[in-house]
Parts: structure tokens; C-alpha cells; sequence
């Protein structure tokens, strides 16, 4: 029988929701346990940080890594994982490219401080309290991660071999992933490990010309489920968003949300959208335009909702640690 | 990927660039970086000498690509692609940096301007290692041509083509050609009758073998591209059998609404019938039942007294709209103008004061064929004493139209002069300032000043009634003077504007407008009858508002550029287009209603978009819009932008 695969399974700045979802591979997981050795998982098992850094280079075969990285912490997991793993995966829309947490790009830290340390209406901080790196406690001085400026993914820190998109993966998608793994049959480095199309090219509701003449959300409406959403005023990220998560939301008459981040031939998820659903709105000058836009609520956070932090606009934009 | 051999030439062109930018800081920069072989500055690139340094450099050293920092692509592109393609390098392969326009000529900051230079060329540099040669294409051409609008500038392109031994297909709205000139009478600044050399022309059209006239026709469809256009014309029923139909106009005098409806020709002056001639010199010299007003057709009650009366037998009330189908190779589009409805600027009085006239009716009461009978008459019937001219009606003027409509200095001063000449009641101007350029204008202008005609500098401000008595009041500029001036007439002279349906046929053939809402030309200045769609001309009012001179002068300009097109027999296509990665198109159909030029069709088997590369002129709308990044435009694809890009911020 040929030597188990060493697994690591990792988070950072996550929900959990992506372990959760390795769990809901339901009796797979015994599969999996079986093809595997799991000598990393904290949201499952307890480990130190002594643990990782016994591990000898290599001698992890392959990491599952979730969530996004924004404090120091968070980073220097991530490098020293890489330094172990043959394989690095970014698992979930986090790992990938920011996901949730990176709509924290809009802002900066500052700003998110001043909010949670103070701006809340449940917030009463007299003496101004913050986050701090080091504390002297009564038994020596503590110290805490860094949070950085701006939330990054995780290929913009480390080396990242394979994408496994979602929010969270879906079992399937998750099982194919370790399918290829365990058999070896992987695909070119750098691949995601989904569909390669956009999601529209296998959803069934009837498409046509479109127009959007009124923005909508969904608690608004109750959708016709024979037809394109987007026709019908919803923002659905489909036409930009990878295919390969069974139509989850679209089926249960739910626009998409663009969990599975940009198809193949897409740079740039939001811009993309954005590009698109302005090329759609049915106005004739810039006033109407400005108009219907204004209807639009959160435009940013809809179509960036998973993939701020791997955002064009925003490399340029700022810098940042 | 193996290393490239660029060479990139930094044009002074004189000192237009040299001047603000240091063009030799650029080059000494530009000629460190990697891949960059060579690296010059040149007085004049776009001369001769400097195409040849260009082209021995390609073939001395190498050189696989080139940069050319210079003017706009949009002046010398062309050149330079020519002086590659000589030198045996497809002319793809180059790409220019703007450091003219875009720098040179924006700013006077030295250093500046010298860095935002270096930033461009070395963004250019970047991009031209990504470019692909491309081939152009040509396609074969139908030798017909198809214009529309049978005015003035209408009926001289398409007799034009037609005697270059062409067929051509004249598609009219109204029921007879001639357009607006058909109703004036007398032009400036000779004062020849624009019925005597107008309706000579007209005639030629009906006669001529080669042109096959549609009247009381629009365009309903227009596909394909240059060279291959498939035109759908919807011909509306004039319930008169045309062959049998002799003009008599006896259907005219029998018709029970006869004097009951105002007649469009004499501007509402005079009433019609439903069934009439619409006016003596009519081509085609047929009756027409208008359907609006015809008793029969309304409310299907009539003592069809018009059938009774026709000897020919011409009268059908059965005949139904009937759609044609053309295959021509371009389309002059010469569509003309509205006039402003001067009810728009109440100030006049329009429509309140029966005294208060537009210029078009004014041009029908002069003219001896018109309801007067060529008398400048009263509505109580009497003749004028003084009659006031007020200038800019809707033109010039923020609220309404910003632009000069061109025509109308020189046709008030017309009007003062055959007011002088038919009733000899003083006249005043109302005018901002005069603008009679033209051959022979300024002259006119000063001849009728002879004649005693009162010129008051100062746009009239407000047509009133005193004591039974118009007056104008209007502020004499020159005179720094408020003043009312009691007059008995005054005539509107109203802006021209663009059709109110010019939207929908831009629509329908796939071109633009500018901002003033007339159509576009490709340059204002070098292309003024080209549209941006390859194959489709421009001619008269519809481009912007100009005299008779000028529309004929275009309308023979759009007759060169549609003969040109069938004299090769084939045509150049722009290689750059763009296209559909069928295994990335979802078909979500975004792309379809972004396409101006209508070359996108969903395959209805396949369910995935199709671009017709004949027809995409390369814009990109469809790339940017692309939600699943399935369309590519190529020389402007994304890796070469993004490249570009990066180069500028490097």
C-alpha cells in the first residue's frame, strides 16, 4: 500500500466555514481519512506553533489553506507551511482572493479601528483603547500579532499551486480536488479546480438581450425561475463567475454571488461585472444613467464581494503592507 | 519567448514636440532598456528621410518591431505601417507613442512633459513586443448605391452616381422629391429661382435609367457592411395607381375635403384635399390620398366622389404598404432638416400673432407658385407697410441650439430684399452680428444695406401687440438704446435642426451623432462626408445645417466617395476586429445590444454569440463589456493593454 498522504488543513482570516465544509463531505470523510493523515488541522485538533516548525521541509504532502491574510500571524503560518508543503492549495474564496475579509480593502485599518474601537453605538471606550502589539502583563510582556493595513490573498504572499474555489468549496468540488491529488492525475500548476466557463454557459434560464431598467435585490422580488436574473433586475455575478458549484443559488432562484471567483479568461471579477451590468442599463444620457445607477445598492461590495484584494484597480491604487 | 529587435524613433516634428519635450533625454532613456536595439530622434519622422532611416534600420538591423513616438496615430499610423510594410515588416508590428497631442501640446512644464513622454514611449515599447502581425482584408463590392433623401444634396449624389453609369435607388419620406428647396423662391445672392434650377434636376431623376425613385418610403432595416449592404425599404400606399395616374388633379378639385386641411407644402398657408398633387412641379407628378384625413380611410364613409372624377382610373383603395429589399454597395445618407418650431421661443408670438411668420412660409408667399401668388400679403389680406426680420430663432441661443445654423444672415437678408422688391415696406434686421461669408454673399449683403433696409444690431427680444400693431422690442447694441420698432410682419428666422427622427435612423443604419444631435462625420475637418461606418456617406442638412452651395458640393462628394467604392470593386476592411472564443461565450447575449454596428447575432443552434468580422470595426464595446472575457479585439487584446499599462507605471 503506498505511504498516506500527509495533510495539513489550515485557517486564517476565515469564518470557518471551510473546514465545516471538508466535514460535509459527509462519509467521504472517512475516505478521506483513509487516503490520509491529517498531521494539521486546529479548528479539529490541538496543535502549537512548535508543532509546525518541527516539521521537516516537504513533509507535508499537501496544505489545505483557508481564509485570507491580514495579520502577521496569519503570514507567517502561511510562509511556513509553504516552506513544508509540496503542494499549496488555496482553498475558498478567502485563500483565493481575499474573499469576505477582503472588503476591507475599501477602507484601511484606521478606519476599521475607529469603527470597532469606538464609532459602534455599543461602544464605550473612555480611554481610548486600540490593539497593541505588546503588553506588559504581570507575567512578562505579551505580544500579539500584527493587523496589516490591507488584506491580501494568498497567493500574494506565498506561492500558491492550486485553487479550490467556493465560499465554501462544495463537497464535490472539494472531493475532485483530493480525488486528484491522491490519484496524481493534477492538472497544470496554477489551475482552479472547478469548471473553466462562466456559470451563465450552463445555467438554464432563458436568456436574452438584456436591459436592466430597474436595479433590484433580492428580498424585493420573488424572481421568475425560468428566466435570466439579471434580465430581471438582481445583480447575479453568474456571467463572471466560474462555473462548477451546481448552480447552488441560481437553482434555489437565488442570483449568484460570485462565490466561485472569476472564469478562466476573466482578470478581474468586479471590473469585469461592473463593465458589464453598465453596458446593460437601459439609459439614454448621463443623467439617467446616473439615476438608475444610484438605485444600485453597494456596487463595490456586490461585485467585488470575494475578490477585492486580487483587484486591478487596487494594486495600483495603494500599496500597503 | 526569444528576444525581440525594436527599434523606437522619437519625431521633434519641429518643434512642435521638441520644443516642450526633450526629445533626446527620451531617446538616451528609451535605449537602455532591454530588446531595444536602436534607438533615434529625428527632425521630421513622417518625412521621407526619416520613413527610409525607419525602413534601412529594418532591414540593416533586424528589426522585428517598431516604435514611433511622434503625433497621433490617427495623422500618421498609416504612414508609418507603409514605411514597415516597405521594408518587409507587416505594418502590425508597429505602435505609436502620442507625445504630441497627448504631451507636447498639453502642457508647457519641460520636465514634466519629458517624463509623461518617456512614461508613454516606454508603455508603447512594452505593448509593441505583444503585437501580431495581421493581414488586411478585402471583399468584393455590389456596384449599386442606395441614397436616401431626395432633397437637394440627395437628388446631386444620386444623378451623379447614376450618370457614372450606376444604378442608384432613391428612397424619399415625403411623396415627392425636391425636399426644402423645392418650396423656396428665389436663392441668395443671385436671386435665381430655385424652382427653375432645381426642378430641371428633379426631372433627370424621374428620367434617368439608372435611378429607380421611391417616394413615400423609409429605410426599415439596414444589414451588412461596406461593399455588401442588404437595405429593407418600407414603401407606404398612395392608394393612386402610379402608371395609370396623369397628374391631372381632378381627384384634387372632386374630393369632398377639399380647402379643409392645411397644406404641408405651402407650410400650412393654404388648404388641400385629401386627394392632391402636391405641387405643380411634382416628381413624380402623381395624386396622393392622404390617409389621415381621407374620409374613406378614416371613418370608411365617403361619396368617393375623387373615383368618380379620375379619367385614368387611377384611384385604388386597396393597395397596402409594400417592402422592398436593395443589395447596394454604400448608402448616402442626405436625409436634410427640420426647421425649429418657432412656438418653442413664445416670446415671438408664434402661433399667437396670425402676423408672425417662420422663413419657409415666407418663402411660400413669395413664391408665385405659392398660396399668395407670390404677394407678401397680410392675413386681413392687405399688403405690409414695415416688416421685421429677426435673426437666430433657436440657433445661437443656450437654451435651444448653441450652433450657428449657417443659412440664415444670408436668407433674412434675402427676405429684405424681396420684401423691398414685391411691396417696398420698410424693413428691420434683428441680428447678433452678420455672417455673409460665401462667393458673392458679402456683396449681396451690402447691396440690399443699399436698398435702405434698417439693420439693427441686437438679437429681438419679444414680439408683442400694441394698438392693433405688432412691435419688436429688441436692445440696438450699437446704439447701447432700448427700442420697440411697430412693424406688421415679422418673419422668424428659425434654426435648422436635426431631423426629429434622426435618432432612429442612426439607429437603424448603425451611425453616430454628434453632440448638436446631427449626424457624425469621420473628421470634421479632413472626412466631412465619411461616417464611422465604412460605406455610409454623408450629404447636405443631415451632417450640419449649410446652404444650397454647400449640400451640392457634398451631395457630388458622396457621389465620388460611393463611385470610388465601386470603381475598385473591392474594398479594404480594417484587420482590427473583433472576436468570439465560442468555448469561453456563455451566451448571455450582453454583447449583442452593445454593438453600434450590429455584427453581433446569437447562432440560435449553438446559443453562442457570433461576430461578423466584416462588419466590426474593432471598438471593443463587446470586449469590455464581455462579462466571461470570451471576446478579444485584436492589436487591442488584454495582454497588450495591460503590458501597455505596466509600462507607463514602471
Amino acid at each position: 500500500m503506498a505511504p498516506k498522504l500527509q495533510l495539513a488543513i489550515y485557517w486564517a482570516a476565515a469564518c470557518g466555514g471551510c473546514d465545516v465544509a471538508i466535514l460535509d463531505t459527509d462519509e467521504k470523510i472517512l475516505d478521506i481519512a483513509e487516503a490520509a493523515d491529517i498531521v494539521l488541522w486546529p479548528i479539529a485538533m490541538d496543535f502549537k506553533y512548535e508543532d509546525i516548525y518541527k516539521m521537516e521541509p516537504g513533509s507535508i504532502d499537501v496544505c489545505l489553506f483557508n481564509g485570507a491574510i491580514r495579520t502577521s500571524e496569519q503570514e507567517e503560518i502561511a510562509k511556513a507551511l509553504r516552506a513544508r508543503s509540496k503542494f499549496m492549495i488555496a482553498f475558498g474564496a478567502c485563500a483565493a482572493w481575499g474573499g469576505i475579509p477582503g472588503l476591507a480593502n475599501l477602507t484601511n485599518r484606521e478606519e476599521i479601528f475607529n469603527t470597532v474601537y469606538q464609532e459602534t453605538a455599543t461602544t464605550i471606550n473612555e480611554e481610548d483603547i486600540r490593539p497593541d502589539t505588546n503588553y506588559p502583563g504581570p507575567e512578562g510582556e505579551l505580544h500579539l500579532p500584527r493587523i496589516y493595513d490591507r488584506v491580501w490573498s494568498l497567493d500574494q504572499v506565498v506561492n500558491v499551486d492550486y485553487y479550490v474555489p467556493g465560499c465554501p468549496p462544495t463537497p464535490e468540488t472539494i472531493w475532485t480536488a483530493i480525488l486528484a491529488i491522491v490519484t496524481g492525475n493534477l492538472p497544470p500548476k496554477g489551475t482552479t479546480i472547478a469548471g473553466i466557463k462562466s456559470l451563465c454557459d450552463t445555467c438554464e434560464r432563458e436568456k436574452t438581450e438584456k436591459k436592466i431598467t430597474q436595479f433590484k435585490r433580492p428580498f424585493e422580488i420573488i424572481a421568475d425561475p425560468k428566466k435570466c436574473l439579471l434580465e430581471q433586475g438582481l445583480i447575479c455575478c453568474g456571467p463572471v463567475t466560474r462555473d462548477g458549484c451546481g448552480h447552488r443559488c441560481t437553482n434555489n432562484n437565488m442570483p449568484c454571488r460570485g462565490c466561485y471567483g472569476p472564469s478562466e479568461k476573466v482578470s478581474d471579477q468586479g471590473a469585469k461585472l461592473l463593465n458589464a451590468i453598465a453596458s446593460i442599463m437601459d439609459v439614454k444620457d448621463e443623467k439617467s444613467a446616473q439615476e438608475l445607477a444610484a438605485t444600485w445598492e453597494d456596487p463595490a461590495g456586490t461585485v467585488y464581494r470575494f475578490s477585492l484584494a486580487k483587484s486591478l484597480i487596487y494594486d495600483y491604487k495603494k500599496g500597503g503592507e | 519567448m526569444s528576444d525581440h529587435k525594436i527599434g523606437v524613433y522619437v519625431c521633434h516634428c519641429g518643434s512642435n514636440i521638441n520644443g516642450v519635450v526633450n526629445c533626446a533625454k527620451v531617446t538616451e532613456e528609451i535605449g537602455k532598456l532591454g530588446e531595444v536595439v536602436v534607438a533615434k530622434d529625428y527632425k521630421y519622422m513622417c518625412s521621407d528621410p526619416g520613413q527610409e532611416m525607419i525602413k534601412n534600420d529594418i532591414r540593416e538591423k533586424g528589426l522585428d518591431r517598431v516604435v514611433v513616438a511622434a503625433c497621433s496615430p490617427r495623422m500618421h499610423e498609416p504612414t508609418f505601417r507603409r514605411a514597415l510594410e516597405g521594408a518587409g515588416l507587416n505594418g502590425y508590428l508597429l505602435e505609436m507613442a502620442n507625445i504630441r497631442e497627448h504631451v507636447s501640446w498639453v502642457t508647457k512644464d519641460k520636465e514634466e512633459a519629458t517624463k509623461k513622454a518617456l512614461s508613454l514611449v516606454k508603455g508603447a515599447v512594452k505593448r509593441v513586443k505583444l503585437h501580431e502581425p495581421i493581414e488586411e482584408r478585402e471583399v468584393p463590392v455590389t456596384n449599386t448605391t442606395l441614397v436616401l433623401g431626395g432633397g437637394i444634396s440627395g437628388i446631386q449624389a444620386a444623378l451623379q452616381v447614376a450618370e457614372a453609369g450606376h444604378k442608384v435607388y432613391l428612397i424619399e419620406q415625403k411623396q415627392y422629391i425636391g425636399g426644402n428647396m423645392a418650396k423656396f423662391d428665389k436663392t441668395f445672392p443671385t436671386l435665381d429661382c430655385a424652382a427653375c434650377i432645381l426642378t430641371p434636376k428633379m426631372v433627370d431623376v424621374g428620367q434617368s435609367p439608372n435611378i429607380e425613385l421611391y417616394t413615400s418610403s423609409e429605410v426599415i432595416k439596414v444589414d451588412g457592411y461596406v461593399g455588401n449592404f442588404t437595405v429593407t425599404v418600407r414603401e407606404k400606399p398612395r392608394y393612386i395607381n402610379h402608371d395609370k395616374c396623369t397628374g391631372c388633379g381632378d381627384c384634387a378639385s372632386a374630393c369632398i375635403m377639399k380647402n379643409r386641411i392645411p397644406h404641408e407644402f405651402d407650410e400650412g398657408l393654404s388648404k388641400r384635399s385629401a386627394a392632391y398633387i402636391p405641387f405643380p412641379q411634382a416628381v413624380p407628378l402623381k395624386a396622393v390620398i392622404d390617409d389621415e384625413n381621407c374620409l374613406l380611410l378614416t371613418r370608411k364613409k365617403c361619396t368617393l366622389a375623387c373615383v368618380k372624377a379620375c379619367g385614368a382610373k387611377a384611384i385604388n383603395f386597396n393597395q397596402h404598404e409594400t417592402i422592398h429589399e436593395f443589395k447596394v454597395g454604400s448608402i448616402i445618407l442626405a436625409t436634410g432638416f427640420d426647421l425649429f418650431d418657432a412656438k418653442r421661443s413664445p416670446q415671438y408670438g408664434y402661433g399667437k400673432y396670425p402676423n408672425v411668420i417662420n422663413g419657409l412660409q415666407f418663402e411660400r408667399m413669395t413664391n408665385a407658385s405659392g398660396p399668395t401668388s407670390g404677394h407678401i400679403t397680410l392675413a386681413d389680406g392687405t399688403e405690409p407697410k414695415s416688416v421685421a426680420v429677426i435673426h437666430c430663432v433657436g440657433s445661437r441661443d443656450e437654451n435651444y441650439n448653441k450652433y450657428c445654423s449657417r443659412v440664415c444672415c444670408m436668407s433674412s437678408v434675402k427676405f429684405a430684399h424681396l420684401v423691398k422688391d414685391h411691396c417696398d415696406a420698410e424693413v428691420y434686421e434683428f441680428y447678433i452680428d452678420m455672417r455673409t461669408f460665401g462667393k458673392g454673399y458679402e456683396e449681396f449683403y451690402n447691396r440690399v444695406q443699399e436698398e435702405g433696409v434698417h439693420f439693427i444690431r441686437g438679437k429681438g427680444a419679444e414680439v408683442a401687440q400694441k394698438d392693433g400693431r405688432l412691435v419688436v422690442k429688441a436692445e440696438d447694441t450699437l446704439l447701447g438704446q432700448y427700442r420697440e420698432i411697430p412693424v406688421d410682419m415679422v418673419i422668424l428666422n428659425t434654426a435648422l435642426e436635426p431631423r426629429v427622427d434622426a435618432e432612429k435612423v442612426a439607429q437603424t443604419l448603425g451611425i453616430s451623432r454628434s453632440g448638436d444631435g446631427f449626424f457624425m462625420e469621420s473628421h470634421i475637418k479632413l472626412d466631412p462626408v465619411t461616417t464611422t461606418t465604412d460605406g455610409i456617406y454623408l450629404a447636405g442638412c443631415c451632417q450640419s445645417p449649410k446652404d444650397i452651395p454647400d449640400s451640392v458640393a457634398q451631395g457630388s462628394a458622396a457621389a465620388a466617395q460611393s463611385l470610388a467604392i465601386i470603381a475598385t470593386g473591392k474594398v479594404k476592411i480594417s484587420p482590427i476586429s473583433a472576436s468570439i472564443d465560442s468555448e469561453q461565450c456563455a451566451g448571455c447575449q450582453i454583447c449583442i445590444g452593445l454593438c453600434t454596428y450590429r455584427a453581433i447575432k446569437l447562432n440560435e443552434e449553438t446559443l453562442r454569440a457570433e461576430i461578423n468580422e466584416a462588419v466590426c470595426k474593432g471598438c471593443g464595446t463587446c470586449a469590455a463589456g464581455c462579462p466571461s472575457g470570451a471576446i478579444k479585439v485584436s492589436h487591442f487584446n488584454d495582454d497588450q493593454l495591460l503590458a501597455q499599462i505596466e509600462g507607463v507605471l514602471a
